[in-house]
């Protein structure tokens, strides 16, 4: 007894000492919070940058940084329109040419002065990048006017200039050229091994480079010299760690010990809206998620009243609704809404009495056995959405035998097609409807590389016609109608089953405006992040 | 003792060649590293010629060949994501994993030691039934929801400590340690105890099972009846038998505490090796993959060594069977 007695005396000092030192801790973050109102962002990422050599990936997290370090000639506003940005102002001169004034005064990092050479320098770069050189095959190298003015010249008529131009945040010409002490050009692209871009960076953005720790943390602080004194940011010192894992990344939020973490996962908002001190910001995302039914493959999906009745079945809100806990937007079509291609008329359309009707028409009231593929760490919850998928198949008779698997084997079983139904996401990079049907819709051609992802083998000519017209139609009313009647008819045929746009979301500590610099790319401005 | 070492030198080199082939022959099934690479719309051309560049296109025994030479050179490669020497990136995390495998083994010993002791001598004691209760429940428990339960309970709930990283780091000789700051070592809590926590009942239960066999043999009934004292008996003579089998186990034990790394690093952001494979297999970095696997081989033909020197400091019959 008396053991007991003093063991229990010894839980009761240890336990009083440690709520004693977790006292001390609160006060600790206390101070911390001052730090912040100082300008110190810690912000949480799922992933780092996987380079600081902007064009050496085309990715969404490699974007990011470029609107961190860099600047691009023009950006994205909220509202889907252009905003100045090293570019103060631009006309188009003729069907090939647009003329853009350049921005007077801005320093890179490294103290160069920015100059229309930097743009000529950053553009014949892009050439050298596996990623960027698809890109930018339709233009011209660009032509210097004088050092403020310059002309982009493309080989076609070319509606998409603008948006292509938001790709282009000008490099320090002066800086990424010469050789290294060993010998080594420094404008070198390269994807493994050393490279004087990986290691050393000057762009004119917001925030200077100070500290990188590849896969730990990134330190950025503001630019004493940036050009935006207009900006309302204040972030003076930005702290960027990754943090893999959802549920960690989430509690570091809560616990404090980060200011802003994105992505937040679905399956955690409640516990996000439950907190009083963090808030829950999502935007819609332009990344359509599909299915798609390969005619090549299966007999019976070669049947246009077989996919159709594939599509009625699908319950595009329950999706939503049940398993991206409202971080999606259901879909009818793969344009966003604010893409030309958008047609308001297109939405999805649920009805399992019509769906089993059609299956019926079609001769397969028995329904039929199909094998499906799809990833399961790429698209948010994409193995549910697959699985669920396959559920809703079999309420008309279709029995799928789904096989998922990581993102790291799922690209070379996609081109391989060893399934009847394959799942894809696609985000479109010119934030234009035209490059999801070259990519998912047109006829597979090896040679043009047009519908290099359409593993569903829809091949419908006028699809086609329409999309490389589109591509050189300058006029904008003809080019809506255009992309338009391509979604009508993909609708009509059931070309292929759309379920939603994915939504971006950000959790964030109470007093940081995130709201005001998110946007559909998904590139938050935290230069203009104002933090309270 | 030259003749051992020779031995295990062969071992070694052994148990890496054969490593290394089997990782090189798994590593097409983990996926394509150029897929990761580039973004989803480079054309198949361009990742083709990609692929040559970087030498993923050679026969399969040219490319192991070549990985041969360059390693017998020092050279395990270069990662396909860090584009740094392999070798120079596990060196970079290889000091956040052993100080977490350190820490947790000595957690581990720490309580597990004591522990089995006093529940194999009083066994009818309630501390005794609760820890054995506890430690089943322990034992079925998965480490990431042990992890997950600790970060929300002390980190986000009480707010006592950190939920992440390795938090303050001091360079010595190129030593990242976390043990000397204070910042480090709060870091350092729960990742510890989430990992001890798979191992630990497994040691009380194997601590108490053998101390209790031990306390019904013949010499321990001698030495009550010789009438030493209480500490004596269990400690010196019933405690020192029970170690053998229990310092076996430690070494095998120890080599698959580096495999739950994997996952305890993965949940609490830990700058480790285990997060780096993790990460690897992921981007399919096989290059990466394949350097850890032939450095991890070689962690455990130097803790198996160890473990046979210790035996025979333990127990001396091994010692002379060992230089027969």
């Amino acid at each position: 007894m008396k053991k007991l007695l003093r063991l229990f005396a010894a839980a009761l000092v240890l336990t009083v000492g440690l709520w004693s030192t977790g006292c001390d801790k609160k006060e600790e973050k206390k101070a911390e919070f001052k730090s912040a109102q100082s300008g110190t962002l810690k912000l949480a990422l799922d992933a780092d940058p996987k380079t600081i050599d902007i064009q050496e990936q085309l990715s969404g997290g490699m974007l990011q940084f470029s609107h961190w370090a860099f600047d691009p000639l023009v950006r994205w506003s909220q509202d889907m329109t252009f905003e100045p940005r090293l570019a103060t102002s631009w006309e188009r001169i003729d069907d090939l040419t647009m003329r853009f004034k350049l921005r007077k005064g801005v320093k890179f990092h490294s103290g160069n002065p920015f100059t229309a050479k930097d743009v000529v320098f950053t553009v014949k770069r892009f050439r050298d990048s596996a990623d960027f050189k698809g890109l930018f095959e339709p233009f011209e190298d660009p032509i210097i006017v004088d050092d403020f003015t310059i002309d982009f010249k493309t080989k076609k008529p070319y509606p998409l200039m603008l948006n292509m131009i938001t790709y282009v945040f000008p490099l320090d010409s002066k800086f990424y050229s010469g050789k290294d002490d060993e010998g080594r050009s420094k404008d070198a692209v390269v994807k493994v091994g050393y490279s004087f871009a990986k290691n050393n960076v000057s762009g004119t953005g917001p925030f200077k480079l100070v500290e990188r720790e590849h896969g730990v943390k990134v330190v950025m602080e503001r630019f004493a010299d940036y050009w935006d004194t207009n900006s309302p940011g204040n972030v003076q010192k930005l702290i960027l760690t990754p943090i893999k894992s959802g549920a960690t990344r989430l509690a570091s939020l809560l616990s404090g010990d980060v200011d802003f973490i994105m992505p937040a996962e679905p399956q955690d908002f409640s516990r996000i809206k439950e907190n009083p001190n963090v808030n829950l910001f999502t935007y819609t995302g332009g990344r359509i998620i599909t299915v798609q039914m390969n005619q090549k493959r299966h007999e019976a999906l070669r049947n246009k009243k077989v996919r159709q009745a594939i599509v009625y079945a699908v319950n595009n809100a329950g999706i939503e609704e049940k398993i991206m806990k409202g971080t999606a937007t259901p879909a009818g079509q793969m344009s966003p809404k604010g893409y030309q291609g958008y047609k308001s008329s297109l939405t999805p359309r649920y009805d399992l009495e019509k769906a089993k009707q059609l299956m019926k028409e079609a001769g397969y009231a028995d329904g039929f056995e199909a094998s499906m593929i799809a990833p399961n760490n790429r698209y948010i919850n994409d193995e549910k959405i697959a699985e669920t998928f396959a559920a809703m198949l079999s309420k008309i008779g279709i029995k799928v035998n789904l096989k998922t698997m990581p993102k790291a084997q799922y690209w070379d079983e996609f081109d391989r097609q060893p399934a009847d139904f394959q799942m894809i996401g696609w985000h479109s990079d010119t934030e234009d409807s035209g490059n999801f049907y070259e990519f998912l819709s047109m006829c597979p051609n090896k040679e043009t590389g047009y519908g290099q992802y359409n593993s569903g083998n829809y091949c419908n000519k006028k699809v086609d016609q329409m999309t490389l017209a589109a591509q050189t139609e300058t006029d904008s009313a003809k080019r809506v109608k255009m992309l338009q009647d391509i979604e009508q008819i993909m609708y009509d045929e059931a070309a292929y089953v759309p379920f939603h746009w994915q939504n971006h979301s950000y959790a964030a500590r109470k007093g940081l405006n995130v709201a005001a610099i998110i946007n559909t790319m998904n590139f938050p401005y935290i230069g203009d992040l104002v933090m309270k | 003792m030259f003749a051992f070492a020779v031995r295990r030198i062969i071992q070694a080199i052994l148990v890496m060649l054969v490593i290394s082939f089997i990782g090189f022959a798994v590593q097409y099934s983990i996926g394509d590293p150029v897929r990761d690479m580039v973004g989803i719309r480079v054309s198949a051309a361009d990742r083709e010629a990609l692929r040559d560049k970087l030498g993923l296109n050679d026969p399969f025994m040219v490319q192991y060949k070549r990985f041969v030479w360059n390693a017998l050179h020092g050279d395990l490669g270069t990662s396909y994501f860090y584009s740094k020497p392999t070798l120079q990136i596990i060196a970079q995390k290889a000091p956040a994993t052993l100080e977490l495998v350190f820490a947790t083994a000595m957690i581990i010993v720490l309580v597990s030691m004591p522990v089995g002791i006093y529940t194999a001598i009083y066994p009818q004691k309630l501390f005794s039934k609760i820890t054995m209760g506890v430690s089943t429940v322990g034992v079925s428990f998965p480490v990431f929801l042990t992890a997950i339960g600790l970060i929300y309970l002390f980190g986000v709930e009480l707010n006592w400590l950190p939920s992440y990283g390795r938090g303050e780091t001091v360079n010595i000789g190129g030593w990242e340690t976390g043990f000397l700051t204070k910042d480090g070592l709060l870091h350092l809590i729960l990742p510890s105890i989430s990992l001890a926590s798979i191992m630990l009942p497994l040691f009380i239960r194997l601590i108490r099972a053998e101390m209790m066999e031990v306390l019904e043999t013949e010499y321990i009934k001698y030495a009550w009846a010789k009438g030493l004292t209480r500490r004596r008996v269990w400690l010196l003579h019933a405690f020192k038998n029970t170690l053998l089998p229990v310092i076996t186990v430690f070494g095998i034990e120890i080599g698959i505490l580096f495999a739950f790394t994997i996952l305890t690093e993965t949940v609490f952001q830990w700058q480790g090796m285990g997060f780096m494979f993790y990460e690897a297999v992921e981007r399919s970095d096989t290059a990466l993959l394949v350097a850890y696997l032939v450095v991890v081989g070689v962690v455990f033909v130097l803790i198996n060594t160890l473990i046979d020197i210790l035996y025979g400091l333990i127990n001396p019959m091994v010692r002379i069977a060992g230089t027969k």
